[in-house]
């Protein structure tokens, strides 16, 4: 090895140290042992937390990035090591979560010869990242870790694989580590035309019953602040997506809370009634349109997004702009003028009346209730994960969020087993924070394993199994609309959660009666010698309302249990 | 209506780094959006860094306009044009191999002659004809040709260049 050169794997931990990596979640194997070793030889500062799991690192590293906004290292071997990743890089692709992939590989003169744990990984992982990299030397390193941290944080965010096959990990690298990148294809339309900005400013003027729509990109975008100030001035009521819970406060006078599917009821009557919907950083997910062709159909849309594939892909703008959204908005703002929607904010406050949120606090316990009186116990500052169903529409519902990074939630794969891991890699990442994990007893089975990384760190996470014994959100959807066949939701056999956490040295709590659910939830709060489970069994049968089944129409939202028997859903899941 | 009704072929020019897994990111998109690509032209460009793809392919044309769009999000695309509408210059050549001793000799290269064929190699048995124009001109030839018997036919799928100051 010549004098200035380092092995592969000592300069990727070194490329990783200039990139500002905290954390690397990850599990070991033969591949990658020379990137291992370099955590050792490097005496790196970086973390590294083994995981139970590939499949616990990737969300881990996932919930990292929703809770702090900064990516983290996901560091897998080859073969399995890596196609367990899979859902994870998924969920984190379709919400757009920066995260970056390293994977080992085969030696590559083995590639494509069949060699023991080889699995294509780079063709494998094609549709699902952002961008990847097949290894092709030691030298390219620095300037492959730089362009795949570029390509992940900016525009709009995603995972990056780099596969790096074990003699590149373990031969020398000569190279400069602060190698330039070289990306002529990258290109980011984060600057707003004025020209578009000035038409959405008159629309806006001309508008009676203005709406904004926020999402995810508002967040990625850091536009909260500009948001605010933009719906404050001119008066113009907000809804939000499930991932873009937090980018305006969901106690504000001017908040509707969530829409679509399980949304709230006057949220999705704003949508129908509004004459001009101005969507910031969504892209009009199928869980929100009802029927595509029949959504605000009288209604001005706009439509800012960094991503220019997003407009037009499920809804057509009046007037799109394609820019990042902070940029948009501080620069909308100064055009916009004070709008008079007295009277439409009345009439939507009159829905709030009407139709609120609620459910029944005596009778069984109620996922609802527990959700709650944790959001009252904790005056909802938590960081709040949860897992995929029913108990993640009502805890969207519930718990209402008031600050960005505050809510992670699997929106777009919608992965059950993401919920524990997720929670634990937010806690990694702001670990002086309140971490509220919501789970059900299906998702929460499918990567418990990960309790053991949760208590090895002593991690400050409450972990909320709202156990109804089944699969409840298909098991609603078996009730309403197939006359209550019930077929592969039972979920008979549940281990007792409590004695399971006990088993990680985890504390476990019981509740079963809604009288308890005050005191059990105080306990669980104060208890801080680390994470704590609480085991709730709640009532079984329960269903989220208001719902707009599938591929309906949002008109025909049932706001409460039907009373007619209800036509199969023509739309997808 | 499927896209089968209302589709149209369209021909894109793609202007990409010359790196290996490039193709299998294209080749993706219009297999998810159920586009079938008839024909693909892969060169390299003036600078060996970058690749030009010429893709020929059926569907309709809102489909289209996302799959351009999806392909301009790819990180090794550089840019990418629909010529569909456009008065490129579009060329395709072709090779035929016909049946044909010396009784049809002469009318066999009476007919090349009409569409400027080329015979890059003659046996007692077979010719081969090269013929170069537009996709329509090879078509017509192939139909003209084809009263002799046509062992092999290979065409090279079309190649298409803006004119004057247009960019490709």
């Amino acid at each position: 090895m010549a004098n200035n050169a380092m092995e592969g794997g000592q300069a990727i931990i070194r490329c990783l140290e200039n990139e500002g990596v905290e954390y690397i979640f990850g599990y070991s194997g033969g591949s990658v042992i020379p990137i291992f070793d370099a955590l050792v030889t490097t005496q790196t500062k970086i973390n590294f937390i083994l995981t139970r799991h590939e499949q616990g690192a990737a969300h881990m590293a996932d919930g990292y990035a929703r809770a702090t906004g900064k990516p983290a290292v996901v560091l897998i071997t080859s073969g399995p090591g890596a196609t367990n990743t899979l859902t994870g890089i998924m969920t984190a692709h379709m919400d757009s979560v920066p995260m970056i992939i390293l994977s080992g590989q085969s030696v590559s003169w083995m590639l494509g010869k069949d060699a023991f744990q080889e699995a294509d990984i780079f063709g494998i992982t094609m549709p699902i990242v952002k961008h990847s990299y097949l290894l092709k030397s030691s030298n390219e390193i620095p300037r492959v870790i730089r362009e795949a941290f570029h390509i992940s944080t900016t525009g709009r965010p995603g995972p990056v694989l780099i596969d790096i096959p074990k003699d590149f990990s373990a031969g020398p690298c000569t190279e400069d580590l602060h190698a330039k990148m070289d990306l002529p294809g990258y290109k980011i339309n984060s600057t707003p035309n004025k020209d578009t900005l000035l038409e959405i400013a008159e629309a806006l003027g001309k508008s009676k019953r203005p709406l904004i729509l926020a999402g995810h990109g508002v967040m990625i975008s850091g536009a909260e602040n500009a948001l605010r100030a933009l719906a404050e001035k001119c008066r113009i009521p907000v809804t939000n997506t499930l991932l873009g819970k937090g980018v305006f406060p969901e106690t504000h006078k001017l908040s509707l809370g969530m829409l679509g599917m399980h949304g709230t009821a006057y949220a999705n009557k704003a949508v129908c009634e509004c004459d001009l919907l101005l969507n910031v950083g969504s892209r009009f997910d199928d869980r929100i349109l009802g029927q595509p062709a029949k959504f605000c159909k009288d209604a001005t849309i706009i439509h800012i997004d960094i991503d220019a594939a997003e407009i037009g892909k499920m809804i057509q703008p009046q007037i799109a702009c394609v820019a990042d959204a902070r940029l948009a908005l501080e620069e909308l703002i100064k055009h916009v003028p004070i709008l008079e929607t007295k009277e439409w904010c009345k009439h939507l406050d009159g829905y709030k009346v009407k139709y609120p949120l609620k459910f029944k606090r005596q009778g069984s316990l109620k996922m609802q209730h527990i959700i709650d009186e944790f959001y009252k116990l904790s005056g909802g500052k938590a960081c709040v994960t949860t897992d995929v169903g029913q108990h993640q529409m009502w805890a969207a519902q519930f718990y209402r969020t008031d600050h960005r990074l505050n809510w992670l939630s699997s929106g777009g794969a919608g992965t059950m087993g993401f919920g524990l891991p997720a929670c634990i890699g937010a806690a990694f990442g702001r670990p002086k924070d309140l971490h509220i994990c919501f789970v059900g007893d299906g998702g929460f089975q499918m990567t418990f394993f990960e309790l053991a990384t949760a208590a090895l760190y002593k991690l400050p996470i409450k972990i909320v199994v709202l156990n109804n014994h089944y699969l409840g959100m298909v098991r609603q959807w078996q009730e309403l609309f197939y006359e209550d066949r019930k077929s592969g939701v039972d979920l008979e056999g549940n281990p007792d959660f409590v004695k399971l956490a006990e088993a990680f040295g985890i504390k476990g709590f019981n509740l079963r009666r809604p009288g308890d659910v005050k005191r059990v939830l105080k306990n669980a709060l104060e208890y801080n010698d680390g994470p704590c489970l609480i085991n709730c069994e709640v009532e079984k049968t329960e269903n989220v309302f208001p719902m707009i089944p599938a591929g309906a129409v949002i008109e025909d939202m049932l706001i409460e249990p039907p009373a007619r028997k209800m036509e199969k859903p023509t739309g997808s899941t | 209506m499927s896209n089968l009704n209302k589709s149209t072929t369209h021909t894109l020019s793609v202007y990409v780094a010359n790196k290996p897994g490039v193709l299998a990111r294209i080749a993706q998109l219009f297999s998810r959006r159920g586009f079938n690509i008839e024909s693909l032209v892969v060169s390299p460009g003036i600078d060996g860094k970058f690749s030009r793809m010429t893709i020929s392919c059926t569907g309709e044309a809102e489909g289209l306009d996302q799959i351009i769009k999806q392909l301009l999000k790819l990180i090794d695309v550089l840019h990418c044009i629909d010529h569909t509408y456009d008065q490129s210059v579009t060329k395709e050549m072709g090779l035929i191999k016909i049946e044909v001793n010396s009784s049809g000799r002469s009318e066999a290269l009476q007919i090349a002659e009409h569409y400027g064929c080329k015979t890059v190699d003659l046996t007692p048995e077979s010719m081969i004809l090269q013929v170069v124009g537009n996709p329509e001109k090879i078509d017509a030839f192939e139909e003209m040709i084809a009263k002799f018997k046509i062992i092999e036919l290979v065409r090279t799928g079309k190649v298409v260049m803006s004119r004057g100051s247009d960019i490709t």
